[in-house]
């Protein structure tokens, strides 16, 4: 069977299989050690082989890239400091598993934007799908918009900040970390964490199984504070703090060694 | 719709539907099948579907409906308009018990094509570049608990009620309680597709006076599972999602047009410039009316 070409230029094999095309479009302008391309009639593949030669082979620090056209999986796996800017929206599991860059999304993004997100920052100026954060074990994730469903699940460290509401079950399992929801948030609130805390300025329609008010402290005034100041967010408003209960699963203080030690 | 459905191909390559809705006339539109492309091409193939066809349109006549226009879309697939005043569940049974013949939609607006292949395909198939209406929902399908034929793929009309039809994306865990629930109410089903029961649940609710905005809200109490779906009749186009969120929709709201889809990229094959779109949240239901 011959090879299908889909819309976007995406050529198929007979079953179905992206072809492994790995030439550069090498559309960029550069200047310096900025660069800038328009990703407008570009595939997913060739917008990251674009980017990524960019990044690691020409070393450009700073990379603008226009027209992402709500894309999926753009900005993946981008694994040093850098700085890059999507004049535009993103699609699902947008810059997921990156280490170190500074990321700003002028649109919106899709489902599980920044999912293992290691270090680094990135800020989206619209809103956000389902499970945004998922996973992450770092850095920070600004959402000036609202967010989906299970924002945050899973988490293991970070922060996710959402200047709007969050959807249901947001911090489902969330294991370390930080949430900070200005908004509302949606029933099942923390279901399920291990750890972590969640911060939420507006009203909470339920909370989830072993998620409890936790005690405020200056700690947590001064975290919050810092964190509105570095992203221009003015002045905080009130917040109720949410923490695990430590009802649902077994605790103890013991390193793993220390239990094997023990049992 | 078509550049809509294109650009989700990858999320469904077996078929594609549309449920378009045209200005309503005073006739009755039938769409119906009496054989799917990939069935099997025996030598008898064209005068069984020569027998069929007559056979059809004589059982309608029979009933007392006029032939108004009738028009092979394909050599398995064709679209009449009737004059026809009386009962709709009669004239489907009567007409499904010719046969392999399939009613794919009925209603003064609904018409629904749908078969095998991309939208591209599909919309080159049935000449749906020429066609004009005011609202529409479309499906692409990657078959998963069905066959891949015109019988599994959405949108589905809700049998036997005029001008309603759904799309949706999930799973329902209580499909055999509504299944065997509406067929002791004298319903029947044309797949064995979850999708199907919520076209004939919405329709049976609103045909017993419940709103379709109602309609929907009671749906979230009574069937059970992970979906959103979207639900249009002549004047309304509505959306749901269940109270985990579970499956994605993204919705536009412009001065002059609602589009809304799995994925934005689907929106953005018909706009080409930044939009703010955004996730309805769990347990939400939206209805525009014209």
């Amino acid at each position: 069977m011959d090879a299908l070409v889909g819309e976007r230029g995406i050529v198929y094999d007979a079953r179905g299989l992206v072809e492994p095309d790995e030439t550069l479009a090498n559309v960029s302008e550069v200047d310096g050690d900025r660069a800038v391309f328009d990703a407008k009639d570009l595939s997913t593949r060739k917008i990251n082989l674009e980017l990524r030669h960019l990044v690691y082979e020409r070393g450009i620090t700073d990379v603008t890239i226009k027209n992402p056209g709500a894309k999926h999986s753009i900005g993946v796996g981008i694994l040093q400091r850098c700085k890059i800017t999507f004049e535009g929206s993103l699609g699902y599991y947008a810059c997921g598993l990156i280490d170190g860059p500074e990321i700003h999304i002028t649109g919106r993004v899709g489902w599980a934007a920044c999912e293992n997100m290691m270090s680094g920052v990135v800020v989206i100026d619209g809103n956000a799908g389902s499970l945004t954060g998922a996973a992450i074990r770092g850095g920070d994730l600004v959402v000036k918009g609202r967010a989906g469903a299970r924002s945050g699940i899973d988490q293991k460290g970070g922060l996710i900040l959402t200047v709007g509401s969050v959807g249901s079950n947001t911090g489902f399992m969330m294991q370390r970390g930080r949430q900070i929801i200005c908004g509302d948030a949606g029933p099942g609130l923390g279901d399920s964490m291990y750890d972590g805390i969640i911060y939420v300025g507006g009203k909470v329609k339920g909370l989830g199984i072993d998620c409890v008010p936790g005690e405020w402290t200056d700690a947590d005034s001064e975290y919050i504070e810092r964190k509105f100041r570095i992203y221009g967010l003015g002045t905080p408003p009130s917040f109720d703090k949410f923490v695990c209960g430590k009802k649902l699963y077994n605790y103890d203080n013991l390193e793993p060694s220390e239990r094997k030690l023990v049992l | 719709m078509t550049r809509m459905l294109q650009s989700m191909k990858h999320r469904g390559p077996d078929s594609t539907g549309y449920a378009l809705y045209g200005p309503a006339g005073t006739g009755v539109l039938v769409r119906y099948k009496l054989a799917d492309s990939n069935s099997p091409r025996d030598f008898d193939y064209l005068d069984r579907l020569s027998r069929h066809q007559a056979e059809v349109q004589s059982r309608m006549q029979s009933l007392g409906a006029k032939v108004l226009s009738s028009h092979a879309e394909t050599e398995y697939a064709y679209r009449v308009t009737l004059e026809y005043t009386g009962d709709l569940k009669k004239l489907v049974d009567y007409v499904e018990d010719v046969p392999e013949a399939e009613v794919l939609s009925i209603g003064h607006s609904l018409e629904i094509v749908k078969d095998l292949g991309d939208a591209e395909q599909v919309a080159e198939q049935y000449e749906l570049k020429s066609f004009e209406g005011t609202h529409a929902i479309g499906h692409v399908r990657m078959a998963t608990e069905s066959d891949v034929d015109i019988s599994g793929a959405h949108p589905y009309w809700a049998y036997p009620f005029s001008d309603v039809a759904v799309v949706h994306n999930g799973q329902l865990t209580n499909y055999f309680y509504w299944r065997r629930r509406l067929e002791r109410s004298g319903h029947r089903f044309q797949s064995e597709c979850d999708s199907e029961i919520i076209a004939v649940y919405l329709a049976e609710r609103m045909a017993e006076g419940l709103t379709l905005e109602d309609s929907m809200r009671q749906s979230l109490e009574e069937l059970d599972g992970v979906f959103t779906y979207m639900c249009v009749t002549a004047d309304a186009l509505g959306v749901c999602k269940d109270e985990m969120a579970a499956k994605p929709l993204v919705l536009y709201e412009g001065e002059d047009m609602v589009a809304m889809a799995s994925e934005e990229m689907a929106i953005r094959a018909i706009i080409d410039h930044e939009i703010d779109t955004y996730d309805p949240y769990e347990s939400e239901v939206l209805v525009w009316t014209r």
